[in-house]
């Protein structure tokens, strides 16, 4: 923004953007003041904005239910579990392509992102009918396995298009120093990698704690993580909003954290670096 | 590089392209046996050989065509919405505004809510008829209030997925107006270019790329929507609301058909490789750079 800019059109642009920004904003705004409102308060006509009596009844509830943690934790081991072993595949796979390239690598790396394409409902059925066989319905390896290998590409493709970036010339220094694999991978690659690797992580926490095609089809109760938990609240109709809201809150506050955290990420992440 | 080094190379990729092989393969290959079979889950045991006729069911069935037109109208809406959308709040945020990283963080922020809470959350405490925040504003204005999913399902479905969409379109076009030169825009201005034509003949040929990957990435996701509409319609009223994915869904998991459930399935995989042949190109290209 090297422009001047007249004050007059910055106040025109700020109050602008602060309207489109709220607006977009405001479902979740609504839901958050939702979940400290009564329920007969929450169902209300008109509706109370802000002037209410604020209780925190609602979170006592939801939390007070066993079955809440439960889910939560649940979200918090397939969520981390499934990132955790794509990560020990994948930064072995996207170092050797982005350091020991050959002539398929470029093939490899298209390949890798076009099973991303294949919708998962189009392989629903066998999956389904050989989780059924070998007992891994409603189960959280079950959930950590299928979440690990549907995100694997998207992992690979992180990991390399930031490994890609390490100049070459610091390895080349290294070798000619004599560092051994090993060590050129300790002491070398790893503190220039830990940026890009952390990154990774963040994104396919949020991509798998958001994932619900496979958990709302693989897993009812035991496995359920809160994706699950929440559509229960689907069916009844009447006096629920403001515990959905709660509920709701609790679900994706701290999804939305690390995800503010990770928004730059996000963008060559999911482009698989094709915008950054 | 050493031989060494590329034997290593070699081992670590192995599991990741192993793995990727297995997942990618054993499923298709049984989806594709599947396809060919009569096979129910509430008849088992009399499986049989009945070469294309899932397909032939599967196509001329009028749910598909249906669910493929619901599809399309979906993904079209969707794309238009979050990309029209999109470029206005990206070249807003683009300017000096007190405040941007906060403004940012507003508008991302759909994006990381799990697809059932903000469709819960827009179905009832947006949408419903009587108590939704969107009758109580028709009503102040002195308008009758939609019944959103009984009147306009597909249009309530659409409007809650280009809401968690428009955060990541938003936030593409935003990255690339900002790697935009300065220079560029100073110097078209210098030349007499107003406001628009600016924006025509500089800033739009600059976001040609980073919309086409929105809409392909978009495009890849939209056409497997499932959980919006698992738990706000379930497809209805009628077939109002069905796609692809959760017509396939029901032909699986609700009446146990695994045989034309597959077929769809397959279905399902021809069209979305169709767009992946142009991702894939898109992205390979700047592999080379």
């Amino acid at each position: 923004m090297g422009r001047r800019i007249t004050p007059v059109r910055l106040l025109i642009n700020t109050v602008a953007a602060w309207i489109v920004g709220l607006m977009i904003f405001f479902p979740i705004l609504w839901m958050v003041l939702a979940s400290f409102k009564t329920e007969l308060e929450a169902f209300a006509t008109p509706p109370s904005f802000l002037f209410f009596d604020w209780t925190l009844e609602n979170y006592a509830t939801v939390q007070g239910r066993s079955d809440y943690l439960h889910h939560a934790l649940n979200s918090v081991i397939v969520a981390g579990g499934s990132t955790l072993i794509a990560m020990l595949i994948a930064v072995p796979a996207a170092w050797s392509m982005a350091f020991a390239p050959s002539k398929r690598t470029k093939d490899i790396l298209l390949w890798m992102l076009s099973t991303k394409m294949m919708p998962p409902v189009g392989v629903l059925m066998p999956i389904y009918l050989l989780y059924r066989t070998f007992g891994m319905l409603d189960t959280l390896s079950g959930l950590i396995l299928v979440l690990c290998l549907g995100n694997l590409p998207i992992v690979v493709w992180m990991l390399f298009t930031y490994f890609k970036e390490i100049p070459k010339d610091i390895l080349e220094a290294a070798r000619m120093d004599g560092a051994t694999i090993g060590r050129e991978l300790i002491y070398v690659l790893t503190p220039m990698a830990v940026p890009g690797i952390a990154s990774t992580l963040l994104l396919n926490v949020i991509l798998a704690w958001n994932e619900a095609f496979w958990t709302l089809n693989l897993s009812t109760s035991a496995a359920a993580p809160l994706t699950v938990f929440i559509a229960s609240y689907s069916s009844p109709e009447g006096l629920f909003w403001a515990k959905l809201s709660a509920a709701s809150t609790m679900a994706i506050a701290p999804i939305l954290v690390l995800g503010w955290f990770s928004q730059r990420q996000l963008v060559r992440g999911l482009t698989f670096g094709a915008v950054k | 590089m050493t031989e060494e080094t590329r034997g290593i190379g070699r081992l670590l990729l192995s599991p990741a392209v192993g793995l990727l092989f297995i997942w990618m393969i054993v499923p298709l290959g049984m989806t594709i046996y599947f396809s060919s079979l009569h096979y129910n889950l509430l008849n088992p045991g009399t499986e049989q050989f009945v070469g294309l006729e899932n397909y032939t069911y599967f196509l001329t069935d009028p749910a598909f065509l249906a669910s493929l037109r619901n599809t399309l109208v979906l993904v079209g809406s969707v794309l238009v919405l979050t990309i029209g959308l999109g470029t206005l709040v990206a070249l807003l945020l683009d300017q000096a505004v007190v405040g941007r990283s906060i403004v940012r963080l507003m508008v991302i922020a759909p994006f990381f809510v799990m697809p059932t809470v903000s469709a819960l959350v827009w179905k009832n405490l947006l949408m419903h008829p009587v108590s939704g925040l969107l009758a109580y504003v028709a009503k102040s204005f002195g308008l009758t209030p939609i019944d959103w999913f009984a009147e306009v399902p597909l249009l309530a479905v659409i409007l809650i997925v280009a809401w968690q969409w428009l955060p990541f379109a938003t936030l593409i076009l935003l990255t690339a107006l900002q790697s935009l030169d300065e220079e560029q825009k100073e110097a078209a201005e210098m030349d007499g270019a107003n406001a628009l034509s600016s924006f025509v003949y500089v800033t739009l040929p600059h976001l040609a790329r980073p919309i086409t990957v929105v809409i392909l990435i978009e495009t890849i996701f939209l056409l497997t929507v499932f959980a919006e509409i698992f738990v706000t319609t379930g497809g209805g009223p009628g077939l109002a609301t069905t796609n692809i994915a959760f017509l396939i869904y029901s032909q699986a998991l609700i009446q146990y058909d695994v045989g034309t459930a597959s077929a769809g399935g397959m279905v399902a995989v021809v069209i979305a490789n169709i767009l992946a042949f142009f991702l894939v190109r898109i992205v390979g290209r700047n592999l080379e750079a």
